[in-house]
């Protein structure tokens, strides 16, 4: 109960700095990526600011304890290994990002915009992961990333 | 530099690192989106609740954002058809890479771990060599 109360929290929190940091443009996520033309470096300072917090949670704090504050354990990632299904998934996903200005958190929020493209490119990321789950056959390791 | 706009980007990843870090301490888990939603999809899973509360969420501050802030979201100059290619790329893409911007992209490099850098690095390649395609060659609207 506590832990589903602390992920509604979170969630929220995930939705406003998102709006807030301007990751729910997706013409402003595009100029980030476009290093060739008219540059907008601001995003840069989105992954500075999320990574610095949850860097010093990690290091200070988790890394520290034997369980999280509300569970019996860790459900962190162990794989270490480069193989091809991370390449060739970071790979496309980069080619979807690029192409509509979305990833999924960003999609996400802008449901509540009720704009077509945001409803558009839920749906059809929703059927993506849909068509991944039935081409590929759970293998046991379900800790992301 | 077009619309630089360093101190709000800043601030909104604050949020967004205070969001990752309550998971993480309070849950153990990684608030990655993607893994959160393939996981939420996939019935048989006992612990669909946390996710459906974090969704939840999610969607909520969505809402809060359009009452208080409308301008927070912005228009894309893709077009439709574009923008669903791009939803089925980016929902097959996370899963079979484990992740998107927030579970590698913020999660993992803080970590940090070698296969979410390798992710962002390939992530941000391949989104930049598509802007790039697209605008520069195709001359589509930017």
């Amino acid at each position: 109960m506590k832990s589903n109360a602390v992920a509604l929290l979170a969630g929220l929190l995930f939705a406003l700095g998102l709006g807030l940091s301007g990751m729910t443009q997706p013409d402003k996520v595009m100029n980030f990526l476009d290093f060739t033309g008219k540059w907008d470096a601001s995003l840069m300072f989105v992954m500075v600011g999320a990574i610095g917090v949850n860097a010093l949670a990690y290091h200070l704090i988790a890394k520290k304890r034997a369980t999280p504050l509300l569970g019996d354990r860790w459900h962190l990632p162990t794989r270490t290994q480069l193989d091809r299904p991370l390449l060739f998934g970071a790979a496309i996903f980069g080619v979807g990002w690029g192409l509509g200005g979305f990833c999924p958190g960003p999609g996400l929020v802008s449901l509540a915009s009720g704009t077509l493209p945001a409803v558009v490119f839920v749906g059809a990321m929703l059927v993506g992961m849909v068509v991944h789950a039935r081409l590929h056959k759970p293998t046991g390791a379900t800790d992301e990333p | 530099m077009h619309n630089f706009t360093p101190l709000s980007a800043l601030l909104g990843g604050l949020l967004i690192g205070l969001a990752t870090s309550l998971m993480l301490l309070f849950a153990g888990k990684i608030a990655g989106i993607s893994g959160i939603v393939g996981g939420f999809l996939r019935p048989a899973r006992e612990d669909s609740t946390w996710r459906g509360a974090f969704l939840g969420g999610l969607l909520l501050g969505g809402v809060a954002l359009r009452l208080a802030c409308p301008t927070a979201f912005g228009s894309t100059a893709a077009p439709l058809t574009a923008v669903a290619i791009a939803g089925l790329l980016v929902g097959y893409g996370t899963r079979l890479g484990n992740g998107c911007t927030s579970g590698h992209g913020i999660c993992g490099n803080s970590r940090p771990s070698l296969r979410s850098i390798v992710a962002t690095v390939t992530f941000m390649a391949t989104g930049a060599l598509t802007v790039f395609v697209v605008r520069r060659l195709f001359g589509g609207a930017s």
